[in-house]
């Protein structure tokens, strides 16, 4: 990249292990026999060995290439966490072709946009759902000379020439291979550390998505660099559940796992995740604040159902296991009673609750992509669970600040990983430089100059660093707004102490160039459920739900509550509770769950007027679409709750 | 290939002086999705009845792959490929899915008392073949997050979804279905009629059902058997059924039906 100065890399990369395909036949070497990967398959862990994994990545890559694929071309792969996916991956990476990873969940026209914006030839998809996607969309896709599926099942009656599946392309490589024995490795010798390996299609969340271009030396320093202080040994246990085109679980299952040698478990369904991680019981783990807090009001859930006695003991423990946790977050001694105390707590209560979540051998593990409320961080940290806040952008491979084991404060992201330079600019915009920033987004110069401007990753986010080196985010520096009056203030701030309540799954907060702020939230079905039916208020819907007089008490409570900790101008005045969730499909999240305001104050303007206005209620007639692309209508009325203010 | 897997030879039941069913004939190819529509109290579900084994005709004769099965106790026809699931569930709400499924597998199993009783040796062995093929039924009907949930505690559509899987594990060659999506939700329609078509054709299995989502029906059956107060009124496609003068007297009444051949033509 000319303009880019990389820092001198920490981690020094060895030429014959400085790409992934290296680095696998270099680990089906030196661990031959020991299990790699682990499927859930018909109830039981099916095993495959370092071997077997190089053997399956090695004929797929041969089977791509007897269909015509060539050093350059690119390769799309859609699907959910299954062991094909990453043999994709590391195969079209292998024939020197790079891996472009789509969200499983994308609609038609999100899956069309990037096949189509990253020109791939070939798109392995999972199943005939994934297919079904593609093949839709096929006349507008030229570039695509084969759909390789999976998973044959229901696919019976397709017949689409383009049509191959994943055994027969393997089977084609076995040929292939038969006749140039030596084909696959000059293939991964010629691989080299700045070949672009993956393109990783950022969700903006504003405009189309961006294919970020990371090169094998980005991902593998970064992995070397982020091992230094979060150490993960050969022989740990990783449960892979995340999409595998989102850059954290390529940067834990590819750019880790390879580098380490660690095994990756992939769940039965996504909907057994918790199951499957409870009999795994990984020493790692790194998930967005999501499924943290799901976990967490999951417990709190049961412990309400719960006998007795258990709830007794939680009850008893819990304190105890917050002060040690707040005390340890002090860097304050811990008295021999309070110690005591503790194993007294753990005994009865954290061990076997730490082994029914399978957190049992957990040793490492992270949040990372937006804020975690304190409670949910007390919570683990009670439990002994040392949960670590991550930050980092796709265009850094996916990290570059962390907490260190002794070092832990909720409210930062910790400090640069080694090799990574921080700064932050006259507009407190964070800068970061690092041998693991991207080289471009793929046709996009004009973003990158923009991006990488100077020399320094810009990453569009507003923040400052503390005395002790610890730096913490605030917001998108865009949507760090003035007030009416003038106040500054970040919406995502105020968003983020609603959502640490158990009862808001959502919220947006609204004041740009207004008199005050409003906020527009969604309930969390399960814990309002929850709550609705100890209290025996009827509901059907989510919509009929979030209607109800009480559920708009709770929630005015829990704002109140929020209110009370915010400066008088950036206290919320009025808020709604909308009728749906919302919804990556509706194009008003990312695939990676953040708000895209733009969308969504354009969706809700009726809403965002009347919470301006008069209005007590607004009249809702709407149309909601889903994945498969079919449309339902919502017909409803929203109140207006206005709180009073002291 | 295209021989009957099931005849149905002018049967006619009775119970005390009401006629459910009278001099009702009709054929389920091999291979076939057959529905069975009708208004309520037509007899349909009697007519399950009757093939199952539930209740006996006073006339007529059920043949099955070749064979008369008309005197037969329900659990032999059973063990001859025959399995069915009911209006209203009817699982072991108290047991676990895997457990009902594993229930399902009973007529294929071969071990008495004392080798099941042993367990080592051969009742191990069964044991292990016969969850493997529960194994793979749950992983057909993608009911793998509830394999060690309590019966019970499930909602009613997953329920439905066991119910299939445990008449599935019978390995049968017809199957019975009786109103598979009463009382589901527009996607859990979509999904069971999802795995009645998979059934059918990965498994190849022969489908027999009633049920009153026309949309379903018409979407999914290859032939469509209509009952009107016990008395088969149309028998044909899709598409003929819903064409027939009669269906429709029957479905809307006289004048609407009238009504609406007026507007076809």
């Amino acid at each position: 990249m000319p303009g880019v100065n990389h820092l001198e890399p920490l981690v020094h990369l060895d030429k014959d292990a400085d790409t992934f395909p290296k680095l696998l036949v270099r680990k089906a070497a030196e661990l031959g026999a020991k299990t790699a990967l682990r499927e859930k398959e018909f109830g039981i862990w099916q095993s495959t060995s370092w071997q077997q994994y190089h053997e399956h990545v090695r004929d797929f890559s041969l089977g791509l290439i007897s269909l015509g694929l060539e050093r350059g071309d690119k390769v799309a792969i859609i699907g959910n966490n299954r062991a094909e996916w990453v043999y994709a991956e590391l195969a079209a990476q292998g024939a020197g072709a790079v891996s472009v990873g789509i969200y499983q969940d994308s609609t038609l026209n999100e899956v069309a946009y990037v096949i189509d914006h990253s020109e791939a030839a070939f798109v392995v998809a999972e199943d005939q759902e994934q297919v079904d996607k593609i093949l839709d969309m096929i006349e507008k896709l030229p570039k695509v000379k084969n759909i390789i599926y999976t998973d044959p099942r229901g696919m019976r009656n397709y017949k689409h020439p383009a049509l191959i599946s994943f055994t027969a392309v393997e089977e084609k490589g076995r040929e292939l291979a038969r006749q140039r024995g030596s084909l696959w490795m000059e293939n991964v010798g010629a691989s080299c550390a700045d070949d672009v390996a993956i393109i990783c299609y950022t969700s903006g969340t504003t405009g189309f998505p961006k294919g970020a271009m990371l090169t094998f030396r980005n991902l593998l320093t970064m992995a070397g660099n982020l091992n230094q202080v979060d150490a993960k040994r050969p022989g740990d246990e990783f449960v892979s559940f995340l999409p595998l085109a989102w850059i954290g679980e390529q940067m834990m299952c590819m750019s880790s796992g390879l580098t380490i040698g660690f095994t990756i478990n992939f769940p039965e369904q996504p909907s057994t995740v918790m199951e499957d991680i409870r009999e795994i019981g990984p020493h790692i783990m790194f998930a967005p604040p999501r499924v943290w807090e799901n976990i967490t009001s999951t417990v709190q859930v049961k412990i309400m159902d719960t006998t007795r006695l258990k709830r007794l003991l939680y009850n008893l423990s819990m304190p105890v296991g917050q002060k040690i946790a707040d005390l340890r977050f002090k860097k304050q001694p811990i008295t021999l009673a309070w110690k005591i105390a503790y194993a007294l707590a753990y005994w009865t209560t954290f061990r076997a609750l730490k082994d029914r979540l399978g957190f049992t051998h957990i040793r490492t593990c992270s949040t990372g992509g937006a804020a975690l409320g304190p409670d949910v961080f007390r919570f683990f940290h009670a439990l002994g669970v040392p949960l670590k806040q991550i930050y980092g952008q796709t265009e850094i491979s996916g990290i570059s600040c962390i907490h260190t084991d002794e070092d832990i404060q909720f409210h930062t992201v910790g400090k640069p990983i080694p090799g990574t330079e921080l700064k932050i600019s006259e507009h407190g915009e964070i800068l970061s430089r690092s041998s693991s920033v991207f080289v471009g987004y793929y046709k996009n110069e004009a973003a990158t100059q923009d991006t990488l401007a100077e020399g320094w990753l810009h990453s569009g986010d507003a923040g400052y660093l503390t005395e002790d080196g610890h730096l913490i985010v605030i917001d998108r520096i865009k949507d760090v707004m003035q007030l009416a009056d003038g106040t500054q203030y970040s919406p995502q701030f105020i968003e983020n102490r609603l959502k640490f309540s158990p009862y808001i799954k959502e919220a947006v907060v609204v004041g740009k160039s207004r008199p005050y702020l409003t906020a527009m939230l969604c309930i969390d079905m399960g814990v309002v459920g929850k709550w609705a039916e100890g209290r025996k208020i009827a509901y059907t819907t989510y919509t009929d739900l979030s209607a109800k007089p009480e559920v708009y008490d709770l929630l005015h409570k829990e704002v109140d509550k929020v209110n009370e900790t915010l400066p008088a101008a950036a206290k919320i005045r009025k808020f709604v509770l909308l009728y749906k969730e919302l919804d990556a499909d509706d194009e008003e999240l990312t695939r990676t769950r953040k708000v895209r305001r733009v969308f969504v104050e354009e969706r809700y303007k009726e809403v965002i007027s009347a919470l301006y206005g008069e209005a007590q209620q607004v009249p809702i007639d709407t149309v909601i679409k889903f994945q498969d692309g079919k449309t339902a209508r919502i017909q409803t009325t929203l109140l207006v709750r206005q709180l009073t203010m002291v | 290939m295209n021989a009957a897997q099931l005849e149905v030879r002018d049967v006619t039941l009775r119970f005390g002086g009401v006629t459910a069913i009278r001099d009702v004939s009709f054929e389920v190819q091999k291979g076939a999705i057959h529905a069975i529509i009708g208004p309520n109290g037509a007899g349909k579900t009697s007519l399950l009845n009757a093939i199952s084994g539930v209740c006996r005709p006073q006339r007529g004769k059920i043949v099955f792959d070749g064979q008369d099965i008309t005197r037969l106790r329900p659990y032999e026809r059973t063990s001859r490929g025959l399995a069915r699931t009911f209006q209203n569930i009817a699982l072991f709400k108290g047991m676990t899915v895997l457990d009902n499924l594993l229930v399902g597998r009973h007529t294929h199993e071969h071990c008495g008392i004392l080798k099941g009783g042993l367990y080592y040796g051969p009742g191990e062995k069964e044991e292990v073949a016969q969850r493997m093929v529960v194994e793979d039924i749950i992983d057909f009907l993608e009911i793998q997050h509830i394999r060690k949930k309590i019966v019970g505690t499930l909602a009613y559509g997953l329920q439905k979804r066991v119910e299939l899987a445990r008449a599935l594990a019978l390995e049968p060659k017809l199957l019975l279905l009786d109103e598979p999506m009463a009382g589901m939700n527009a996607e859990e329609k979509e999904d069971m009629a999802r795995f009645v078509i998979d059934s059918n054709q990965d498994r190849g299995t022969t489908v027999l059902m009633i049920e009153h989502d026309m949309g379903v029906v018409m979407d999914i059956s290859s032939r469509v058997v209509v009952l009107n107060f016990g008395v088969k009124i149309a028998d044909g496609t899709p598409l003929e059924v819903q064409r027939n003068p009669h269906v429709q007297k029957a479905y809307l009444g006289q004048e609407d039906a009238e009504i609406a051949a007026t507007a076809e033509a």
